[in-house]
């Protein structure tokens, strides 16, 4: 048997290896089951009758799925700049954060409150990528460590003003802010929880995002600094100025999704931990399975608000803690990571060499070398 | 050199060896013999096989079909520690070496068998014997850094002969020496073979062949086109195997008197990536119409050259204009659109993105100008239209200007590289090693290609390690050494081994 690389993979591989890594997922998530003493066939039922059975939960899906899909819109923009954004949690905050600022406490009209909620909101998530950016094209520190950190930071602050000074005065000693006024509130789809302004410009972000990164010359750059710095520099692009628009578009994704929640879900800003319920992290996988493409974040946005609804249903029906869905979401990823090797290597039965008369009984032979192209 | 009475039982013989890689043959029932007390040459271009039939011997690859025999007996080769054994060794292109040891360190390290404690005391003994039996002279105290790369290669031919090594394999090892290093590798091949050592000498030159081999094998395109005499072959039959057509080894020069400066390097001076003096007080002019070659070992100062006059490392001193504007220091971006083309010297990593299109990488240079932007947006009718007069004209091999470049070969991936570069008539042009690793047609429509720009009045900056590149296109050439100028000659005045005296830093 020999591991060797495959040349190309084509897109009906790649479709088929991401399914199968999410099915081998919900497999080992079995386990989960049993652990409750709940078979496993019963518990993927319940889940399959509870989310697609009732209107409402069904909702539910989409609803889950415009803060994924902002944050992981923005998110495939980034990792193909080779920027790893871990803080779309964080971002998220911030932009809740703008926007409820703006909702209770900057005097504007009626009419023009909302988009202010949006600017603010977008502008706030910008900020919180763009400080971890500047670090990592000024002085080179990881961005890993430093977007993961931003997130505690907003976390952090929220706390601080629930429970200081924005606490609401009708909130009966509760931390969270006063409620919205009217015209501070998404539209929502009637009897659901899709707030309608959010969906449509995840939607268009989608779109855009693909149109910038296929056609317009931030997008060419973008995607030459995702192959490699050198190659770009070569090119004549600034990879630092390249890089630092590319977050401010998708710190900014993040800071909508934040907007919808307090403006569209909430009404208000509360603890952090309900604002979001981990969206941020939950986009990277979004944004992974959707292979830096930002229009197939739409399915997988879908796909992963039908977990989150699915950690519902298995509360509720089940009686399983919350805290489920993060162990899916966990087994996902960790499947999808393991799976990249079947990408871009195969393993074939290799005829053994012959005129091996004297050798001893053959194993594996090594595969040292990894064939002609491992020189580069 | 007439092979005298050979003994009739090869050292080393394989026959109908097979390997295949995903797409290539890389070799087809190859048969090879070598007898000891012979320096049997392997001749081939790149991509011929060469490589891949060593590393088989050296039992890093593992053949789909075939035996090796030796002493007449079939052995199986499952790693290099089964080829030493057998006695087989490998001096690699690329050594093997820890920088900051010593020499008898570095030999201890591949003696298994010595002590735990102080094993290179052990050995420095027989260091200076097999020295001095050999001609590799070398202080087994001194730390490999200090060492010149041929006195880095002694040190791995010596790590081969102290594991025991009767069949000595050397993959290209003129590459990185002067002229008058590689004539002293020679002496030591004679010496080794008059010991009963067989060496198999891995090359496409064709001059070494005549110069060390006593016989030669010619592979093409993974199979033996033929093994012979030396002495039965004149070159330009080796070349027609090689080839497997005709090959023209004069390019024709046409005399052109020199115009106007265009580049003018004034004491530049630049640092390595780890801060060591690279370049120091470097000056020279490249006029219009003229090939300024830029020939020295490797590692002299050749990168941070190229890297300094492009934008891609800063200097630390000096001064660089083009046509009188002062471009030290600027970005790559204000020095390409000073009209600068630059053939870089890492074709995979600078010169192309392989995971873009070739139309995309046509234009990686150029996007952001007209026609292929229109404000913010890329105009891709234009960049298609482009790609395909480009693919044409250029004789770029693709499935298509939309097929990923890394599908391409090298020879095409440089012919992209050239189409981008010197569309739009640069005044000067910067090539790094323009031909290195290309075959031979490749090679040849390259030279044909910087002949014409000079023609048409380009200032060309040519940088290589090939002494025979620099020779047959430079008006005039340079030589680098330890980051100096130490000598600029004229063509009519640059033979062989004056350029050579010059890359070991003696000065005129």
């Amino acid at each position: 048997m020999v591991i060797e690389r495959r040349p190309d993979p084509s897109g009906m591989w790649v479709l088929g290896v991401s399914v199968g890594a999410v099915l081998a997922a919900l497999v080992a998530a079995s386990g989960i089951f049993l652990a409750y003493g709940v078979s496993p066939g019963h518990a993927y039922a319940e889940i399959l009758r509870g989310t697609f059975g009732s209107r409402l939960l069904a909702s539910e899906i989409v609803s889950r799925a415009i803060p994924l899909l902002l944050c992981g819109v923005g998110l495939t923009l980034a990792f193909r700049a080779q920027f790893f954004n871990i803080g779309a949690e964080g971002q998220l905050l911030a932009g809740a954060m703008a926007a409820t600022g703006v909702a209770l406490f900057v005097p504007v009209p009626s009419a023009w409150l909302i988009p202010c909620m949006f600017a603010a909101g977008f502008a706030a998530g910008a900020l919180w990528g763009f400080l971890p950016t500047l670090l990592r094209v000024r002085l080179e520190v990881n961005e890993i460590i430093t977007t993961l950190m931003m997130n505690y930071i907003a976390i952090y602050t929220v706390q601080w003003l629930i429970h200081g000074p924005w606490r609401g005065e009708t909130a009966w000693g509760f931390a969270y802010t006063d409620t919205f006024v009217e015209a501070a509130r998404l539209p929502m789809i009637a009897g659901t929880r899709i707030h309608v302004p959010t969906l449509v410009l995840g939607l268009l972000l989608a779109a855009g995002l693909s149109f910038l990164l296929a056609r317009t010359r931030l997008g060419f750059e973008t995607r030459v600094i995702g192959q490699g710095v050198h190659a770009a520099r070569y090119a004549g692009i600034d990879p630092g100025r390249t890089m630092i628009l590319v977050m401010l578009l998708s710190a900014g994704a993040a800071g909508l999704a934040g907007v919808g929640e307090v403006a569209g879900i909430h009404r208000r800003l509360m603890d952090p931990v309900q604002v979001s319920l981990g969206y941020g992290y939950a986009a990277i996988i979004v944004a992974w399975l959707a292979r830096g493409n930002p229009l197939a974040t739409v399915l997988t946005a879908l796909f992963l608000g039908f977990i989150f609804t699915a950690g519902d249903v298995l509360q509720v029906a089940l009686r399983m803690p919350a805290r489920v869905t993060d162990v899916f979401n966990g087994l996902i990823l960790f499947f999808l990571i393991g799976s990249e090797r079947l990408l871009y290597y195969r393993v074939r039965l290799a005829p053994m060499p012959v005129g091996t008369a004297t050798a001893p009984a053959p194993d594996a032979g090594p595969d040292a070398g990894g064939g002609p192209g491992s020189e580069h | 050199m007439a092979p005298g009475p050979l003994p009739a039982q090869p050292l080393l013989a394989v026959r109908g060896i097979t390997k295949t890689f995903p797409g290539v043959v890389a070799n087809d029932g190859v048969a090879l013999e070598v007898r000891a007390g012979e320096v049997h040459a392997l001749l081939g271009e790149n991509g011929a096989g060469k490589t891949t039939l060593m590393n088989i011997l050296y039992g890093i690859y593992q053949p789909e079909a075939g035996e090796i025999l030796v002493r007449g007996s079939p052995v199986r080769i499952r790693s290099p520690r089964d080829a030493i054994a057998r006695g087989i060794g490998m001096v690699p292109q690329h050594f093997l070496l820890v920088r900051r040891h010593t020499v008898a360190e570095n030999i201890a390290l591949v003696l298994p068998q010595e002590g735990f404690l102080f094993p290179a005391r052990r050995i420095e003994e027989q260091i200076s014997n097999l020295g001095r039996r050999y001609g590799l002279a070398v202080d087994p105290h001194a730390r490999i850094w200090e060492l010149s790369a041929s006195e880095q290669q002694r040190v791995e031919i010596l790590k081969t002969l102290i594991r025991g090594a009767e069949i000595l394999i050397l993959d290209e090892p003129t590459s990185v020496l002067t002229p008058q290093e590689a004539q002293s590798l020679f002496v030591v091949l004679r010496r080794m073979k008059q010991e009963g050592h067989a060496i198999i000498f891995i090359t496409h030159k064709l001059d070494e062949v005549a110069a060390v081999a006593d016989r030669v094998t010619v592979l093409r395109r993974g199979r033996v086109v033929s093994t012979v005499q030396t002495n039965e072959a004149d070159k330009g039959t080796l070349a027609r195997m090689m080839v497997g057509r005709d090959v023209e080894f004069d390019l024709r020069r046409t005399p052109r008197a020199p115009g106007v400066p265009v580049l003018r390097v004034e004491a530049l001076s630049a640092r390595t990536d780890r801060g060591t003096p690279a370049l120091r007080g470097v000056s020279f002019i490249v006029h219009e119409g003229e090939i300024l070659g830029i020939a020295g070992v490797a590692g002299n100062g050749q990168r941070e050259l190229v890297e300094s006059l492009t934008g891609l490392r800063s200097v630390t001193g000096g001064l660089v204009r083009i046509q009188d504007r002062d471009i030290t220091n600027r970005s790559a971006r204000e020095i390409l659109e000073a009209g600068v083309a630059h053939i870089p010297e890492d074709r995979l990593r600078l010169g192309v993105v392989p995971a873009m299109s070739v139309a995309e990488n046509l234009v990686l240079r150029r996007y952001r100008y007209a026609p292929f932007s229109r404000g913010p947006m890329l105009h891709l009718p234009a960049v298609g239209k482009f790609a395909r007069e480009t693919v044409a004209e250029y004789d770029i091999a693709t499935p298509g200007p939309d097929a990923p470049t890394r599908q391409l070969s090298g020879g095409n991936i440089q012919r992209l590289i050239l189409g981008r570069e010197l569309s739009g008539a640069p005044r000067l042009i910067i090539a790094a090693h323009p031909t290195s690793g290309l075959d031979v047609s490749a090679t040849e429509q390259i030279h044909t290609l910087l002949l014409r720009r000079r023609d048409d009045g380009a200032a060309i900056l040519l940088v290589s390690e090939d002494l025979d590149e620099i020779l047959t296109l430079s008006d005039r050439v340079a030589v680098l050494f330890r980051g100096e100028i130490v000598g600029i000659v004229p063509a009519e005045e640059a033979t062989a081994e004056r350029i050579g005296l010059l890359m070991m830093g003696q000065r005129l």
